[in-house]
């Protein structure tokens, strides 16, 4: 009885504080001068994490400037998503390395 | 025989590289791993001429990054002949490429400023089209180790990605 107020008053507290609470933390791997996922959703506020398993350094660069992430040979870097958008983004160093990122707002 | 070997030769010119049209014999695993590596050294050999005479800050910045992958890609190129116990065996393929090289360099050793520049980014762009080329249709198929084909797989795959940086670079020169 009690719960049939509390819960709705719990999901509309929820969904104006939505950022943080739902934030994420997502890996896109850089393997052999393959990017994967090449397709991959996420909301502002989430975080990537880039995996970089090549003795290579890669970038992933945002083709509308949004970020350019340095990622050092074998070596995992951390970024927050700021900005909603569909973003295409490629290896500066290889630009035959490309993916997509889906930034939900 | 000839005329196909003739026709083999010109196609490879074409893409600015008769070296490898001698290649055209079978080389085998020690030939490959030598060829390869190389052409590498070769890079690596024109990317520091550049870092020393290129005034366009891109132009530097891609040389840079030319030593960077190259050095790496040699590394493990090394590591892989010293653990599959191949000692990399001197051809001819590798001999003219050496040679074609060491012309290049003393053409672009006397160009300056942004004649250096445009000319170095235009090599890049043939030169990494000639190797890639050569790992398709010559060095990949024929090598027989499974390890050294995965190998040059990688080094083709890096070596396009510098390519298409290469075609970047030389067209934001003109």
């Amino acid at each position: 009885m009690k719960l049939g107020w509390i819960l709705p008053i719990a999901a509309s507290l929820m969904a104006g504080m939505s950022v943080p609470a739902a934030a994420a933390t997502l890996q896109i791997t850089m393997d052999n001068l393959v990017i994967s996922p090449a397709e991959a959703s996420a909301k502002v506020g989430d975080t990537i994490e880039w995996i970089n398993n090549d003795v290579f350094v890669h970038s992933a660069t945002a083709r509308n400037g949004d970020w350019d992430i340095n990622m050092p040979a074998k070596k995992t870097v951390t970024s927050i998503l700021k900005k909603a958008g569909t973003i295409e983004y490629y290896c500066r160093f290889h630009p035959n390395m490309k993916a997509k990122l889906t930034v939900a707002p | 025989m000839f005329v196909r070997l003739s026709a083999a030769i010109a196609a490879v010119s074409l893409l600015g590289s008769p070296a490898f049209a001698q290649g055209a014999a079978k080389p085998t695993d020690p030939q490959i791993a030598h060829i390869a590596y190389t052409a590498g050294v070769i890079d690596i050999t024109a990317a520091k001429q550049a870092m020393a005479k290129a005034t366009n800050k891109d132009v530097k910045a891609f040389a840079a990054d030319m030593l960077r992958d190259h050095e790496a890609v040699n590394k493990q190129a090394l590591d892989l002949v010293k653990k599959l116990k191949v000692t990399p065996e001197d051809n001819d393929t590798s001999k003219a490429l050496t040679k074609q090289a060491a012309d290049k360099h003393a053409e672009l050793e006397k160009l300056k400023g942004a004649e250096f520049d445009k000319a170095y980014a235009a090599n890049e762009v043939a030169y990494h089209k000639a190797v890639n080329g050569a790992l398709e249709t010559l060095l990949i198929p024929n090598a027989s180790n499974a390890e050294l084909k995965s190998l040059l797989q990688t080094g083709l795959k890096i070596f396009q990605g510098h390519q298409q940086h290469a075609e970047h670079v030389a067209a934001a020169l003109k």
